[in-house]
């Protein structure tokens, strides 16, 4: 049985996912620290954190990212380091990476096809979140990653960006537009440029350019791209790999974090541990009845709704703990969490592994 | 102002807000309270899922239309219907309007689809915009509802036509780039309505893409709706500890507790959420309109009724203009 505290101090990759608007960010950065507490030297990856928190972290908003880790100035045992995702650098510098020559890449890079993809592929961000956490994977310098992932409410979309953006690459259209005979020359088969012309149509014939022109300039990188995609996913799917899911107490959230599970478990990744972000504090269980309508009205009322919601949010959660063990489902309570500098995250990491007296509470 | 002619001001109402903030419940309510003014209203989501076929009890939202509440009854409200409008579909509906309705199973079977809308980013917002416009147009409804994308993506999502027009020169795209342009730009036709928590981050990024759809896109911004703010009943802040002995001397030590804890904590709550509701007031001058805390995890249509009333009464206090 392992709990978050032992995820933090043995794995060496935690993925938070989870819908939007949950904490994931948040709650990435603060399993990070707490990490940094227990020792260990930690890289956390963020994904357009809130302004005041990546201030807090350190990140100089008016300076130029430059995609790489910065350490975070902390009196911990670890060390904690930080990286805001840039998704077109790191795309970029995948494509450097497996050009074949530094003309090919120069191509590529200034191909305005290519800096669609880079900048607003659907999956791009995924896919880059991903290759991020395999490149400081295997940095020495570090012996945790833990990663937040864009607010994808679909797991699928989450788990195939790598090979549906391979797939792209490697593009079928690109096999019926340009003959194979053609080697150098970008011949344009015959029967391909009538279809052409039509998509020219919906489009525009530069537009249309651009993307042949990509295609074929990509020639010979594929197979590159594709191995580093199943090494990527093969990470993900490793057993030192932690999935932390991250959610709120509500109905249409945690039915979207449910079938996220599900989705996962149909790719054999199970989630290690749950981190529920809001939760609403607990008053006791049973109603004080016959005193609503007197003096002490107010007082019965505000007890009796925040009853309401903790009987519910209990009843909404069960289903989605019920299999994780008691340590690896960890609920941080609403209202003290608003979460902004190194001090509000140190709090809110302190929630994350409870001492053994309060989570038999 | 009266709710019938602040919804009839524009009819497009787009609503957006950052991830959990109540967007698609505030759709549903801004729609069922435009029904109640007496506006027959079309309320079209992006993506499936969501709240809102629980909020009004009926099956999930498709791409057929459906009644998701019935006119009539006593104050002759009007009808609510819904359906879903995804890219795909709004894709092959544009291509079928072309007389390109051959070749969309060729683009997709060969997945040129997806190089069309890689070699034109936005192409698939600017349909879906493009849809919502033909709404407006064939006046099938007096007012369409568009749950937007979340926030961040709100903002991209409505910059599609703008970043389209540069890209694709002249032909069919551009066209309707510029009616997308014209319909946004116009504020008897389209507004922006945004929702948000009364809570430090969600001010902070309502504040962001209010000043951002109005610099980068100019569309114009109707209230903001401050949503889950929690009531407080009067006289929370009395002495428990002397109510309790002439009123109900029976409570024990522990009932006691919970009470004071529970009042201690709707205090608290409430006040932060004050601090935050002057907060936003400070930084964006746009007139508020306020959503109660729902005290249940299940909203459907009692809860939906509810929000209804609160913007009703809300859009009646609003100013002259304010819509």
């Amino acid at each position: 049985m392992s709990s978050l505290s032992s995820l933090l101090d043995e794995r060496s990759i935690i993925v938070c996912v989870g819908a939007g608007g949950v904490g994931k960010t948040t709650t990435a950065a603060a399993l990070a620290l707490e990490a940094a507490q227990h020792g260990r030297r930690v890289c956390v990856v963020t994904i357009d954190p809130a302004r005041r928190l990546s201030d807090a972290m350190g990140f100089d908003p008016d300076r130029a990212i430059g995609n790489e880790p910065q350490q975070i100035d902390l009196a911990v045992p670890g060390e904690l380091w930080a990286v805001m995702l840039d998704t077109t650098t790191t795309f970029d510098a995948l494509i450097r990476t497996y050009a074949l020559s530094d003309e090919q890449a120069h191509t590529i890079l200034t191909n305005a096809f290519y800096r669609n993809i880079a900048d607003s592929m659907s999956g791009a961000h995924e896919y880059m979140a991903m290759e991020k956490l395999y490149e400081l994977h295997n940095d020495d310098r570090f012996d945790l990653v833990v990663v937040d992932t864009p607010p994808t409410s679909n797991a699928i979309d989450f788990l195939e960006a790598p090979d549906r953006i391979t797939q792209f690459l490697d593009h079928r259209l690109y096999k019926i537009l340009v003959t194979p005979s053609g080697g150098l020359a970008r011949v344009v088969n015959f029967a391909a440029q009538g279809f052409l012309r039509t998509v020219a149509r919906i489009v525009s014939a530069s537009v249309v350019d651009d993307a042949v022109d990509f295609f074929a300039s990509f020639d010979g990188m594929e197979e590159g791209f594709r191995g580093r995609a199943v090494a990527v996913h093969n990470l993900l799917i490793a057993a030192d790999t932690a999935f932390v899911l991250v959610t709120v107490p509500r109905n249409d959230t945690v039915q979207d974090a449910a079938d996220f599970i599900g989705t996962l478990a149909t790719a054999d990744i199970g989630v290690d541990a749950i981190v529920v972000n809001r939760v609403h504090p607990t008053f006791g269980s049973h109603r004080l009845e016959g005193l609503s309508d007197g003096p002490l009205g107010p007082f019965i009322r505000a007890l009796h709704d925040s009853q309401a919601v903790a009987a519910g949010q209990d009843v909404i959660l069960e289903s989605l703990t019920a299999d994780l063990p008691a340590g690896a489902v960890v609920k941080i309570p609403f209202l003290d969490t608003d979460v902004h500098d190194l001090d509000g995250l140190a709090s809110l990491s302190q929630w994350l592994t409870p001492t053994e007296d309060v989570s038999h509470n | 102002m009266d709710p019938a002619r602040f919804f009839a001001a524009s009819r497009v109402l787009i609503v957006a807000g950052k991830g959990g903030v109540g967007k698609s419940t505030m759709s549903a309510a801004l729609a069922r309270t435009a029904a109640r003014a007496g506006l027959s209203t079309l309320l079209v989501r992006l993506t499936p899922g969501g709240p809102i076929s629980r909020l009004f009890a009926q099956p999930e939202l498709t791409g057929l239309e459906q009644t998701l509440s019935a006119g009539g009854g006593p104050n002759g409200d009007a009808d609510v219907r819904g359906r879903l409008v995804t890219p795909d579909e709004a894709l092959s509906q544009y291509l079928a309007d072309h007389g390109l309705a051959r070749i969309t199973k060729r683009l997709v079977s060969t997945g040129a689809i997806d190089v069309v809308t890689t070699a034109a980013p936005g192409i698939r917002d600017l349909l879906v915009l493009g849809r919502v416009k033909a709404f407006e147009a064939s006046s099938a409804a007096d007012l369409v509802v568009l749950d937007a994308p979340a926030a961040g993506h709100a903002v991209s999502f409505l910059q599609s036509p703008t970043g389209l027009r540069g890209a694709v020169g002249a032909g069919p795209i551009a066209t309707q780039a510029d009616e997308v342009l014209e319909l946004l730009a116009d504020p008897a036709r389209c507004r922006v309505m945004l929702v948000t928590l009364a809570e430090e981050t969600p001010v902070n990024e309502v504040v962001e893409t209010a000043f951002a759809l109005e610099d980068e896109i100019g569309v114009a911004l109707g209230p903001v709706i401050v949503n889950g703010l929690v009531e407080l009943p009067e006289g929370l802040d009395g002495d428990l500890d002397s109510l309790v002995a002439a009123n109900a001397p029976q409570l024990s030590a522990t009932d006691i507790a919970e009470l004071r804890n529970a009042a201690a904590f709707r205090l608290r709550w409430a006040t932060r959420q004050h601090e935050q509701v002057a907060r936003l007031r400070q930084l964006l001058p746009l007139a508020h309109l306020t959503t109660p805390y729902l005290f249940t995890t299940e909203p459907g249509p009692t809860e939906l009724e509810h929000l209804s009333s609160a913007l009703t009464v809300g859009i009646g206090e609003l100013g002259e203009d304010d819509a």
